[in-house]
């Protein structure tokens, strides 16, 4: 078998995930050999990809439907990146805030945990058939309730039991739906997808496919699992968990709407109006919320929320494009979220606590990790000239121009009731008449700061780049019907 | 005039870089590195002069500056430096010049100076981006991108009023910046581009959709007009006042209400166009807000014994002229606004300063406390009094030149009744500045406690706003010379006017 970047970009985290784990002292290091690794041969496949438009491999020679066929194209890659880069960069973090014997435990479970996450998702960007898809989903399942519970205290383990229960309800909706499909169609492989008859068994199938992903991506009123599941997790885990895991189901949500189309204009409005249900209610939990990482995780509800009304935005008409829209705001919210979850991290350790209303009593102020959440959420809010707000562009664009006010009018709520709860944190950082102790300049500043800023300026900057990444995103035409 | 390519087309991206780079490295300074932080604070700010001198006088020879690059699928990220914008850049470096001469030496001794002078100058690049925006969206891009960098300048003190002021700041500027925002989507959807053209873009549009494009200006002024403190959208305006006396000054004088004012300016001409908006019914209703708002300002400023309320409500008023001058849509009332951009930039600018001095040097902060304090403080007080003078209008100081020809547009336009406004509010001005200044001088003032051991003010505090009040003078006097801002305004005119 020659060595083709699809197998490696795959494969180089699965072994580094068991090397990491049968060798826990050198975890760390491993760790961060497989990710340059992995960092490697996804540069390598995105030249590729660039320069062919889409890149197709079968693995080991065989040829679907009997074998199983790797595939990437402009839209598989942009998430590829995303997935390494948010990862090296959290990893990076990972690898100070671990430091110490405490930790060693955390330290040894962190990276192989981490590395078979990175497989599934590298799996799911990449896979071109629904059985392996139900594969993948279930190994980031294992592997992120596996982070989610890393922290030991009791309430993550109980959050952990909770996303576990919601995250095997959601896998069995999915195989379900794949079932129905083999016995409707004899075929799993996204090519005879695209070419089945409609009938109602498919449209069962999709529907319980659907309901199974939008379960395992939050979205309201399925989130329930989301908010102390993220928010209990160490920093290093809620910023992986948030900006990169609930992103898998969300794709796989896009893919198959497009080889299996809604049947219906109002299916697609349903979608938007839980979007809608999620912005608002998420919005209120954010506002009322105590804890500073229990903020951060309702504003992930919110944003998933946000995605799935981007996808809406213009109807089932407007499904050619929207998509498009909803992928930039899942660029923006898996870089901005990470530095926020790491930025609020790093305040918690400085600070000692991450109760908002007593922010501003301490004279601990670790600034740089402060002006790196202020970043992030400008990014969230979707204050120009950032990602976030290129993406909130698109979807109210797209909307305007389709005349559904109604979603411009919720995602500008939306905007306003983030400004609402982010600015109760950031009222916090900037206050100081209760204080009694002197404040001192510059404090708590770590290298442990850096990959949160960097991921941080990484979402305002790449907002000047949406041309070319939205060029990008469209090579091989991901939803042109030719897997 | 004829068009010549830009022997360095970069220019106006370095003038934006003279303080968005130096932003960082202000933030990163230990607040010990007092010196450094003078150094590159004063240095930048000069540099910029220096820049925008170079870049003014290609300008006046027909040298076109244009960059940009794609953000979206044929949305740009556009700067050019056309000759309103110009004006406009010009206020902001050398006001920026003096107002950081100012904030050293206010601030050099509080707290967080690193983050003062960080977001300081963040606030400065994100107002030259403001004047050198090509289009709606990189004008929307510098609009939010200044709300967030003066937000924590208003909260400097970090004090509960402060929060609260702060607070209610940024609900006014983020609403009308998300209003903004639908209005400049509107825009993108309805025309196809968001470019600023002399001439406007709508003139189709206005034609096919009349009520889309009436929803649309009534959208993107209103989004304005909360930074231009607007009546009903003015409140914030007074209540920001708890900010430190630099911050207020560059507030009031440059930033905050001149983005909102030139906003209006750029949306009348340049994305309606002055007869679009004629036709469609909208100028009227426009001057007759912007005379409320004169009116009003005025009328409450009367009332205030706090000096910076007064002075805030008095903003109000001011800015106003300028929405007026707009909207009376006549080239001469439109040379009024234009230098009245620039004219109340020097004067409001003076006369926070100097209210920034009594606080500082004195401890007076009424009206009440004023008495004798021009013998105190003379040529701070001098300075206030001149800009007092001007502001009421009196010949030939800046205030008389902007007031004169609006009245003369106004004539031009038709509008008569804007003469009585001008006096009336004139009158009005007077009624609240001759107090002040009679208090100052004329009332004896050893019945105020001295407040004892307080030092005594230095030049680097009492310098500035004796060089705006001299600027005052002279921009008025010599209103004729060649790039005088008259002059220049006659320029921009007369290319707004050109269609």
């Amino acid at each position: 078998m020659t060595l083709d970047p699809l197998t490696l970009v795959v494969f180089a985290p699965l072994f580094g995930a068991m090397a990491a784990f049968v060798a826990p002292r050198a975890a760390a290091a491993i760790g961060l050999a497989t990710m340059a690794l992995t960092g490697a041969a996804v540069a390598w496949l995105a030249t590729e990809v660039h320069a062919a438009g889409a890149v197709r491999t079968p693995l080991g020679g065989w040829e679907p439907p009997l074998g199983i066929a790797l595939r990437a194209d402009g839209l598989s890659v942009a998430m590829l990146v995303l997935t390494t880069g948010v990862g090296l960069l959290v990893s990076l973090g990972a690898l100070d805030s671990f430091k110490g014997t405490a930790n060693a435990r955390l330290q040894q479970y962190f990276w192989p945990l981490w590395l078979l996450l990175l497989t599934g998702m590298n799996g799911v960007y990449l896979s071109t058939d629904i059985f392996n898809l139900y594969v993948m989903i279930e190994v980031i399942a294992l592997a992120a309730v596996g982070l989610t519970v890393l922290s030991g205290t009791r309430a993550a383990l109980r959050a952990g039991l909770e996303y576990m229960y919601a995250s095997i309800l959601g896998a069995l909706l999915f195989l379900l739906g794949v079932g129905f499909v083999y016995l409707q169609i004899g075929q799993l492989d996204f090519a005879g997808l695209i070419g089945a008859e409609p009938s109602a068994a498919m449209s069962t199938a999709l529907a319980l496919m659907v309901v199974g992903l939008l379960l395992k991506t939050a979205l309201f009123p399925l989130h329930f699992w989301l908010p102390s599941a993220h928010a209990n997790a160490t920093a290093p885990a809620s910023a992986l968990l948030s900006g990169l895991v609930v992103k898998a189901a969300l794709y796989i949500f896009l893919r198959l709407t497009t080889y299996m189309p809604l049947p219906d204009e109002i299916l697609v409005a349903l979608i938007g109006a839980l979007g809608a249900g999620a912005v608002l209610w998420g919005g209120v939990q954010a506002l009322r919320a105590e804890r500073l990482k229990m903020l951060v995780a309702w504003s992930t509800v919110v944003q998933i929320g946000l995605i799935f009304i981007a996808f809406a935005r213009a109807g089932q008409v407007g499904l050619t494009e929207s998509w498009k829209a909803a992928a930039l705001l899942i660029l923006a919210h898996g870089a901005a979220k990470a530095a926020m979850f790491l930025s609020a991290g790093r305040i918690k350790d400085e600070i000692g606590h991450d109760i908002i209303r007593d922010l501003d009593r301490t004279p601990v102020r670790p600034t740089l990790a402060q002006f790196t959440f202020a970043l992030a959420a400008i990014s969230l809010i979707g204050l120009p000239p950032s990602l976030g707000f290129i993406g909130k562009w698109s979807l109210m664009e797209g909307a305007m121009a389709a005349g559904y006010w109604h979603w411009v009018a919720v995602t500008m709520v939306g905007t306003l009731m983030s400004v609402g709860y982010f600015s109760r944190v950031m009222a916090g950082f900037l206050r100081f008449d209760r204080v009694r102790a002197p404040v001192a300049e510059h404090q708590g500043w770590a290298l442990a700061d850096l990959p949160p800023l960097v991921l941080a300026l990484g979402a305002i900057g790449l907002g000047l780049a949406a041309a070319p990444i939205l060029s990008f995103i469209e090579l091989g035409y991901p939803f042109g019907m030719t897997p | 005039m004829t068009l010549l390519s830009a022997d360095m087309p970069l220019l106006p991206l370095f003038i934006l870089l003279t303080s968005l780079l130096a932003s960082p490295v202000l933030f990163a300074l230990p607040e010990s590195a007092a010196r450094l932080r003078t150094g590159i604070n004063l240095g930048m700010a000069a540099l910029k002069v220096a820049l925008v001198a170079w870049l003014s006088w290609k300008v006046s020879q027909g040298v076109i500056y244009d960059l940009s690059f794609t953000m979206l699928p044929g949305l740009e990220f556009k700067l050019q430096a056309d000759p309103l914008a110009i004006l406009f850049i010009a206020l902001s470096a050398i006001l920026w010049l003096i107002t950081t001469v100012y904030s050293v030496g206010y601030l050099e001794r509080g707290p967080h100076r690193a983050r003062f002078f960080g977001f300081f100058s963040l606030c400065v690049a994100a107002t030259v981006g403001i004047a050198m925006a090509g289009n709606l969206f990189t004008f929307l891009i510098f609009y939010e991108l200044l709300t967030l960098a003066t937000y924590p300048l208003v909260i400097h003190r970090g004090s509960a009023e402060a929060l609260r002021a702060g607070r209610i700041y940024l609900i006014y500027t983020l609403v009308g910046g998300l209003v903004l925002l639908l209005g400049t989507l509107g825009l993108w959807v309805l025309a196809g581009t968001t470019d600023f053209v002399p001439g406007g873009v709508l003139g189709a549009v206005a034609n096919d959709q009349r009520l889309a494009a009436q929803l649309l200006f009534v959208v993107l002024v209103g989004a304005l007009g909360v930074k231009a403190a607007l009546v009903p959208f003015h409140a914030w305006l007074p209540i920001a006042m708890v900010a430190p006396a630099p911050v207020s000054a560059l507030l009031h004088a440059v930033a905050v209400v001149k983005a909102g004012a030139f906003g209006i300016m750029r949306v009348v001409y340049e994305v309606f166009g002055i007869e679009t908006a004629q036709v469609l019914g909208l100028t009227a209703p426009l001057a007759a807000l912007a005379a409320v708002t004169i009116l009003y300002g005025s009328l409450r400023a009367i009332t205030q014994d706090d000096i910076k309320k007064r002075l805030a409500y008095s903003t109000v008023s001011q800015v106003s002229y300028i929405t007026l001058g707009v909207a009376l849509a006549s080239p001469i009332a439109a040379v009024g606004a234009l230098a009245h951009l620039i004219h109340q930039g020097l004067m409001k600018i003076t006369m926070f300063m100097a209210a920034g001095n009594l606080a500082e040097g004195l401890g007076v902060k009424k009206v009440s406390a004023m008495d004798g304090v021009g013998r105190a403080m003379p040529g701070t007080m001098l300075a206030f009094s001149l800009a007092a003078l001007a502001m009421i209008g009196l010949p030939p100081l800046a205030g008389f030149v902007s007031k004169w020809y609006l009245a003369q547009g106004a004539l031009d336009a038709g509008a008569a009744w804007v003469i009585a406004l001008l006096l009336g509010s004139s009158l009005l001005n007077a009624v609240y500045f001759l107090p002040m200044l009679h208090r100052a001088w004329f009332r004896d003032g050893s019945d105020t406690p001295e407040t004892p051991g307080r030092p005594r003010i230095g030049w680097w505090l009492a310098g500035p706003p004796i060089t705006t009040a001299l600027l005052v003078l002279v921009v008025g006097s010599f209103a004729n010379a060649p790039f005088s801002p008259l002059e220049w305004t006659r320029f921009v005119v007369s290319i707004e006017y050109l269609e």
